[in-house]
């Protein structure tokens, strides 16, 4: 009987031991039995993990998932190991395997069943590191029609008719973009995949990056042959060295078999990607902020107009996309739109719920399936307060209205966004002016400087913050909070400082209470 | 003035600022002496020898910030017994000059930096209960502390900006303060 | 030369096509208030004061780079805009160390002037007092920090007019400032050129000649525009 073992090595599990998993089993290699370090295997919570596929030459393979591996025990690794080679010399059909520590995770929970794996169809599937599986698992080939048909206007049609919207947060209509871009006149324009996913709780681009580099390489060909463009950044933040050098020996692969570079696969296209590491800005995950750093320049935003579709990086129209976006391409080209359907929105699960990981849902799936039914709900003993999207651009969804539609438009409607997809659940003991504080926190930090709201104004609003945290605030300071934030939101420059009072408002906006709980009336001004 | 309308009851007081807005205040010359006719100075450093801030005040001019225990006693009083509240000058509205030892972070590296290092020889610090009052970690402007009516802005405001604040005040009437002429900090 | 007609503030105004609508504004003699935006220089549009009201759009629009269009209606001095204004001082005047009375540029200060036009009488905000330097390590000029409203003035002129790029903005948020060279004494910064471009069009006193004291610097901004426009027409006597 053959084996297939996939050991999660992506960051999280990488940080539960998930390489010494890996290497451990190496051992177990051998003729009928392959060995590899994948991607996200999902359930984070669970880490590390570890897939078995089984075949036993009839029939489909089986597949089963453990988690909570030992990991840094050299003798339960070893007992590990032992247990899994005699189940691959075992000739006849599996019973299923049971690893001597751990558990055996069900892989028809509605955590796995619910999904709908586009952006995600390779990640824990392939080796990251082998183009090779890449190849064989398909990717490339999308690029290849694309490159054979040589119709970049049917691709940018095909795109606006699958209403695909940047997966980023602000959710602008990727056909639109592609197509202002394809539009500007002149010969050298640049492509620019947005990989600074800096917003606390999301880290959805990062397993795309670690789990399945070649796919976004991929989206992003077929974009750059869509709108004319030759030349390509990869903007990614230092903070994910997996991602930087999984993405360094996939583009140097790609490059060696002729999927980048010139003359792409025999075609006449010409595309080659640079990379650019962040050196931890937040704002640089702003557009026009990116488009600086990737010049070399202090990152910054500027006003638009002009927009980066007609002056990007060096003046070329740029298009701008964020990692799930074009990653979202391959899946498109190769459904086509009807299939496609509504796509998919991938979320990073976190805080105060049983499983947290990385799951990818079909676009309207209930924010309730996504955290009861999927992720278990609260730990027991408590309740689900609130659910926080959009990092600190976005809100909180409060308990009552779970059963939203995740759509662009219903987390507008309650004051949140979409967001890229972090995805952060609070229990009945949080207090949400600390959330709120926690978020003001984070963008007076990342305050780039430049607008004096956003530097001045968030820094105020963090005092007003902690003020009504220690107890020392009255009603009037509310008032002030409340229309500090307005000001900041209506005046900033750019995205940072016009979202940033938004967990503010959305909190006071659904938790008045928890405000109001800590005013004291006599405090002075 | 109509004798039947009784005098306004004002009062000035000087919290931690350097007095420049007072003498100003001495700078309404003549119309001073009109003044006298329509208010009663009820408590002032320069016009009056009461020594606690008395009830029922109908207008209060603050000059400066609040520096110590005493400041902060005493402006907690001023605004319990005033009808109106005016920062009177920068030191009031900003803290100004004094506000500029917030920046060493509170008072000890002030009063250490003041007379220990910079002393001639034998500094050392004051420290009498009950006498000198303890300073405030930072000298704050007065609407930090309590409440203000009107301001008064000016290093010192000038004398004519005394005066446009004043009459309408003792008029019963509120002043309506705008441009460089009258509400020009510095 | 083609002419776009716009209306502002119920007043019809003509102005060539390309103009920003702070240009147009100002030759309808309606002022709106600016810090950062300085003739001759590149706009940045950083200060957020000259935002105004446009008719169809949601968003207010900084007037220094927002270029006009035919049939706009534009507001200049709404409440919204006038409260907005005073906020964008107050947060100027707490941020930093503003003592006017022993300042340089007491009586001849932007932003004293500002606080002036948007009626800010004190500050709604508070204080923040915070702990900033002074280097006078330059033979000529003065740099305190105190009083600087980081509208990088400085930088621009000194990169743009002087072609000698010694000022540049460092860290960020609450923590920039106006650093020389690589965040070195002014003094020690070999590039600097002692031409005193960045002190004339220094809107506060942050940048000074070491020599002034309290209500001696007076700018000249028109300098640099005169000084821009001689060589942009390489016309150089009047």
């Amino acid at each position: 009987m053959s084996l297939c073992l996939r050991v999660c090595t992506a960051a999280s599990c990488r940080s539960r031991g998930g390489e010494d998993l890996r290497q451990a089993l190496a051992a177990v290699a051998g003729s009928s039995t392959v060995v590899k370090g994948v991607g996200c295997l999902g359930p984070c919570s669970e880490g590390p993990l570890l897939e078995l596929e089984t075949a036993s030459g009839v029939g489909h393979p089986e597949r089963q998932l453990f988690g909570n591996l030992p990991a840094s025990d050299p003798a339960a690794l070893a007992a590990l190991a032992r247990s899994l080679r005699a189940c691959a010399e075992n000739p006849k059909a599996p019973a299923p395997w049971q690893p001597p520590a751990g558990q055996a995770l069900d892989l028809n929970h509605p955590f796995f069943r619910l999904q709908r794996r586009l952006v995600l169809k390779h990640c824990g599937r392939i080796d990251p590191e082998s183009i090779t599986e890449a190849l064989a698992a398909g990717i490339y080939q999308q690029l290849q029609r694309v490159l054979e048909a040589n119709d970049p206007a049917a691709v940018i049609e095909l795109v606006r008719r699958s209403g695909l919207r940047g997966r980023g947060g602000a959710g602008y209509p990727t056909g639109l973009k592609w197509a202002t871009v394809a539009k500007m006149p002149g010969h050298e324009k640049v492509v620019v995949c947005n990989a600074d996913e800096g917003d606390p709780g999301a880290f959805m681009d990062r397993t795309v990056l670690e789990g399945d580099p070649h796919t976004l390489l991929e989206g992003m060909a077929i974009a750059a042959h869509a709108v004319g463009a030759s030349r390509g950044f990869i903007y990614v933040r230092a903070e994910y060295p997996l991602a930087i050098a999984r993405l360094r020996q996939a583009i140097h692969q790609a490059e060696q078999q002729g999927w980048l570079g010139t003359a792409i696969a025999g075609s006449r296209f010409n595309f080659e990607i640079a990379l650019r590491v962040g050196a931890g800005a937040y704002v640089c995950g702003e557009e026009t902020a990116l488009i600086q750093s990737i010049e070399g320049k202090r990152g910054m935003p500027r006003p638009r107009p002009p927009y980066p579709a007609e002056q990007g990086v060096f003046g070329l129209p740029t298009l701008i996309n964020n990692v799930e976006t074009f990653a979202n391409v391959p899946a498109l080209l190769r459904l086509g739109v009807e299939a496609y359907g509504g796509g998919t929105k991938v979320f990073s699960l976190t805080g105060d719920v049983l499983r947290t990981g990385v799951i990818e849902v079909p676009m309207g799936t209930n924010l309730r399936t996504i955290v009861e039914t999927m992720g278990g709900g609260a730990p027991q003993g408590r309740t689900i307060k609130a659910v926080q999207t959009g990092g600190p651009s976005g809100g909180c969804v409060p308990a009552q209205q779970l059963d939203t539609p995740v759509t662009y438009e219903s987390l507008q409607a309650l004051g949140t966004i979409m967001g890229s997809g972090g995805m952060v659940v609070m229990d009945d003991t949080t207090n949400m002016v600390d959330i709120a504080r926690f978020f003001m926190a984070f963008s007076r930090e990342e305050s780039c400087g430049k607008c004096v709201p956003c530097r001045a104004g968030t820094v105020q609003l963090d005092n007003l913050l902690c003020r009504i945290l220690e107890r020392r605030a009255n009603p009037a300071d509310l008032e002030q909070l409340e229309s500090l934030c307005v000001m900041v939101m209506d005046t900033s420059l750019c995205g940072l400082g016009q979202s940033a009072p938004k967990p503010v408002l959305s909190t006071l906006r659904h938790f008045r209470g928890d405000y109001l709980a800590m005013l004291s009336p006599e405090a002075t001004p | 003035m109509d004798p039947m309308t009784p005098r306004k009851r004002l009062a000035t007081v000087w919290l931690a600022g350097c007095s420049g807005c007072h003498m100003s205040f001495l700078d309404l010359d003549e119309w001073l002496i009109e003044l006298a006719d329509l208010a009663e100075i009820v408590y002032s450093p320069i016009a009056s020898d009461t020594k606690t801030f008395p009830e029922g005040v109908d207008i209060c001019l603050v000059e400066g910030g609040v520096a110590n225990t005493d400041n902060l006693a005493l402006i907690q009083r001023v605004r319990a017994n005033s009808r109106v509240l005016v920062s009177f000058g920068d030191c009031a509205i900003t803290a100004n000059i004094p506000g500029m030892r917030n920046m060493l972070h509170g008072a000890d590296p002030v009063l250490r930096r003041a007379y220990l290092e910079l002393a001639d020889g034998s500094g050392q610090r004051p420290h009498a209960p009950g006498i000198v009052p303890e300073l405030l970690d930072r000298v704050l402007p007065v609407h930090e502390v309590v409440p203000v009516d009107l301001y008064l802005p000016g290093c010192p405001p000038s004398a004519h900006r005394i005066r446009t604040a004043l009459e309408p005040l003792l008029r019963g009437d509120w002043p309506e303060l705008s441009g460089p002429e009258l509400i020009r900090f510095g | 030369m083609s002419v776009c007609t716009l209306r502002i503030d119920e007043r019809d105004v003509a102005i060539e096509a390309g103009s920003t609508l702070l240009q147009a504004a100002r030759e309808a003699g309606i002022a709106i208030p600016t810090l950062c935006v300085l003739e001759g220089l590149s706009p940045v549009a950083a200060c957020r004061l000259c935002l105004v009201e446009v008719s169809g759009s949601e968003k207010l629009l900084p007037a220094c780079i927002t270029p006009v269009q035919e049939g706009m209606q534009v507001h200049t001095a709404t409440p919204r805009l006038q409260e907005i204004r005073r906020t964008v001082i107050e947060l100027l005047f707490t941020e930093g160390n503003h003592v006017c009375a022993i300042c340089v540029a007491n009586g001849h200060c932007e932003l004293q002037d500002l606080a002036v036009e948007v009626g800010m009488d004190h500050s709604r905000l508070p204080y923040r007092f915070p702990d900033r330097h002074v280097d006078l390590s330059h033979p000529l000029f003065g740099l305190d920090h105190n009083r600087c409203v980081l509208c990088t003035r400085c930088v621009r002129v000194c990169d743009e007019v002087e072609g000698a790029h010694v000022w540049d903005v460092g860290w960020r948020g609450e923590h920039c400032r106006i650093i020389a060279g690589l965040d070195e004494p002014w003094g020690a910064v070999d590039a600097c050129t002692h031409c005193g471009k960045c002190v004339e069009v220094c809107p506060t006193g942050a940048l000074f000649h070491k020599g002034d004291t309290s209500e001696e610097k007076h700018s000249d901004p028109g300098r640099l525009q005169a000084l821009v426009h001689a060589r942009h027409h390489r016309q150089w006597t009047p």
